[in-house]
């Protein structure tokens, strides 16, 4: 299948150009400050980081609205963070804190957001799919506009779960936008070693459901695709499967000690560093100059700065609380 | 009050329900054009059309996690897992997120789904079809578990269920669906309540729920003839347990036997068991005795399969030997 073409001409103007550039950047920047704080033992657990991932979450999330629903994985800072949630909640979950996305409940694999139509944060691979497919199914049933963007990498596609949301989504023509992120690895296990069918953009034929594969570190060339499969979504033509196809710079997680990849086919893959690609694609078009790009450094080191200070100072949720939101009121 | 069966009361609950709430809807295999596996739902396609009365692919985990998304969306699913054995297949959905997302998002999100299960064995279906989990489910905080095993509870628990904020279970025992009873159809409100004590004796305490209630008042009637008076609890909910009850009964009758047909081992009994020891020790005569299904998976064969479940004789026998137990 074609990839989707980067324009030789600027099709983006400076403002958004430079928005898009200071999302993916932030997103970075994030996921190296997390790692710093896992192995300075602030965050503890399991920590799966986006890095090199960016231009997929940045790009995709350009065609949902505030209204729209976003469904993902336990490697979700990424999506999180591009969906507006502040990098203070965000680390003080991280640390534990009361203060925390889902009050500390949750972790780095369960980012929560109500306002925001963020619903997760899945541990279990596949285990959103399902849940997306029954937030799209109340938009219909209420006569809704909305979408519901649903995220889940490579590995999910081997979980009956892919298959049966797709088949389920297809069938009453739901209003969700599958996001595949194909890194090319399920945990330590990669693509061609866990599927028959390695395009996975093809399954989609399987279920009568339209598919595209984009260049996954390429942002407008995401954010391009993207938006065309929203609006076939919203124009009641069924749900969509976009597969982009990125990378992880990093292992799968903190505990990964990576040993399934060579260093190799790792600095292949950075050569296509989605920030890179993308600065150099705007300073050939003159959208960017170093002291831009400096400013944004500087914002975004003073805004992690905070966010650690914010998540360090945040006090613990008292032990008191334990057995509550277990079960309770109603929320909405 | 409305003669019918206990089939026919869930029906009347769904109706109303679908009537009075258009959030609620009901999904699930063959729920529609077939009627409902078990006949519950016939007839509810014709009244409430394809939308509301969903027929879904044999995706367990897709269509119970579409209902917890559909839950999250605003809306109120019924949904109809055909059998407690095929609901091993949407554990994932269940566990991990129907009762995990509430206390996961830091009390963001409820989910107000409610799931009926046929449950139980004793028609002869074999292994794969004749499991009686519901104490597996009653393990998992974040959900409630209701058995009913009357058909006033079948009609009035699914409509207590539909105001729940959070994941409600209901386990409906496959050899209830024929039995015959009565239901105000014009009674406005509902609420779960707990336990109920459906035969007062001061002799023994027999705990049972759903499926073998009826065994259990046979062996209560039994007892009777040989002067013993037992005490006859249906729990109706596993999970909230309402232990306050259970303990009530034993601190007068000093003696428990729990009736219960899922596997002996790490069966709900035992949670019983276990709370009865640790809030009545000292009003005890005897051990607590429980009566549960043989540790073997369900045969087919009839004199098997009936060896494999609980008796009416064995719970006579377990009451009479600890009436001998001098404690």
């Amino acid at each position: 299948m074609a990839t989707t073409p980067v324009s030789k001409h600027p099709p983006v103007d400076r403002e958004h150009a430079l928005f898009l550039l200071s999302e993916m950047l932030r997103i970075r920047r994030f996921e190296e400050k997390a790692a710093e704080m896992y192995s300075l033992q602030r965050i503890h657990g399991f920590l799966h980081l986006y890095i090199g991932e960016e231009a997929t979450g940045v790009g995709a999330m350009q065609a949902f609205t505030q209204d729209d629903a976003i469904v993902a994985t336990y490697r979700e800072h990424g999506q999180a963070l591009a969906r507006g949630i502040s990098s203070k909640v965000l680390m003080a979950e991280m640390f534990g804190k009361a203060t925390g996305c889902s009050h500390g409940h949750g972790g780095s694999m369960h980012f929560f957001d109500a306002r925001r139509r963020f619903y997760g944060g899945y541990a279990i691979v596949g285990g959103g799919l399902p849940i997306a497919v029954g937030l799209a199914l109340a938009d219909q049933l209420q006569n809704r506009k909305r979408v519901t963007a649903c995220f889940f990498g490579d590995g999910a596609v081997a979980e009956g779960e892919f298959h049966e949301s797709l088949n389920l989504a297809a069938l009453w023509k739901l209003p969700v936008v599958f996001l595949c992120e194909n890194n090319l690895y399920a945990m330590g296990t990669a693509l061609e070693r866990h599927q028959a069918q390695i395009n996975i953009s093809q399954k989609a034929a399987s279920y009568n459901l339209a598919a595209s594969v984009v260049d996954g570190m390429d942002v407008l060339a995401v954010e391009t695709a993207t938006k065309q499969a929203v609006e076939s979504v919203r124009k009641g033509n069924g749900p969509f499967l976009l597969e982009f196809r990125t990378y992880r710079y990093r292992a799968h997680s903190m505990s990964d000690p990576d040993l399934y990849r060579t260093k190799e086919e790792i600095e292949e893959w950075r050569k296509r560093d989605p920030i890179v690609l993308f600065q150099s694609q705007l300073r050939e078009w003159k959208l960017l100059t170093d002291s831009d790009l400096s400013k944004m450094e500087a914002e975004l080191n003073t805004e992690l700065d905070e966010a650690v200070r914010f998540a360090e100072t945040s006090p613990l949720e008292p032990v008191e609380n334990l057995l509550e939101d277990v079960e309770g009121p109603v929320t909405a | 009050m409305t003669k019918m069966t206990y089939r026919e009361a869930v029906r009347a609950a769904i109706r109303k329900a679908l009537r009075s709430d258009p959030r609620v809807f009901l999904m699930g295999e063959d729920v529609g054009r077939y009627g409902g596996a078990f006949a519950v739902s016939h007839g509810l396609l014709a009244e409430f059309g394809p939308e509301r009365i969903r027929d879904t692919p044999l995706s367990e985990s897709a269509f119970v996690g579409a209902g917890i998304g559909a839950a999250l969306g605003g809306l109120r699913p019924i949904v109809e897992i055909m059998t407690v054995n095929f609901s091993l297949l949407a554990m994932d959905q269940i566990l991990n997120n129907a009762a995990t997302l509430r206390h996961m998002s830091g009390g963001q999100f409820n989910v107000p789904l409610v799931v009926r299960v046929a449950t139980g064995g004793g028609r002869q279906m074999a292994a794969q079809h004749s499991h009686s989990l519901e104490g597996w489910y009653a393990h998992i905080p974040g959900i409630k578990v209701l058995t009913p095993a009357t058909v006033p509870d079948a009609y009035g628990m699914l409509l207590a269920a539909l105001q729940e904020p959070d994941p409600v279970f209901i386990f409906e025992h496959a050899t209830l669906y024929p039995l015959d009873g009565e239901v105000d159809e014009t009674a406005g409100h509902f609420d779960i309540g707990g336990a109920a004590v459906r035969r007062v004796g001061q002799d023994l305490t027999l705990i049972t729920y759903g499926g073998t209630l009826g065994k259990t008042i046979q062996a209560a009637e039994h007892l009777a003839k040989a002067g013993i008076e037992a005490e006859v609890i249906d729990m109706r909910l596993l999970r909230p347990l309402d232990i306050a009850t259970i303990v009530n009964s034993v601190t007068k009758t000093h003696r428990a036997v729990i009736v219960d047909e899922a596997w002996r081992t790490g069966s709900f009994a035992a949670e019983i068991s276990a709370q009865i020891m640790e809030k009545a020790f000292d009003d005890l005569d005897a051990p607590v005795q429980r009566v549960c299904s043989a540790e073997v998976p369900m045969p087919y064969a009839k004199h098997l399969e009936t060896a494999a479940l609980p008796k009416v004789e064995e719970i006579v026998s377990a009451a009479q030997g600890m009436i001998a137990h001098h404690g």
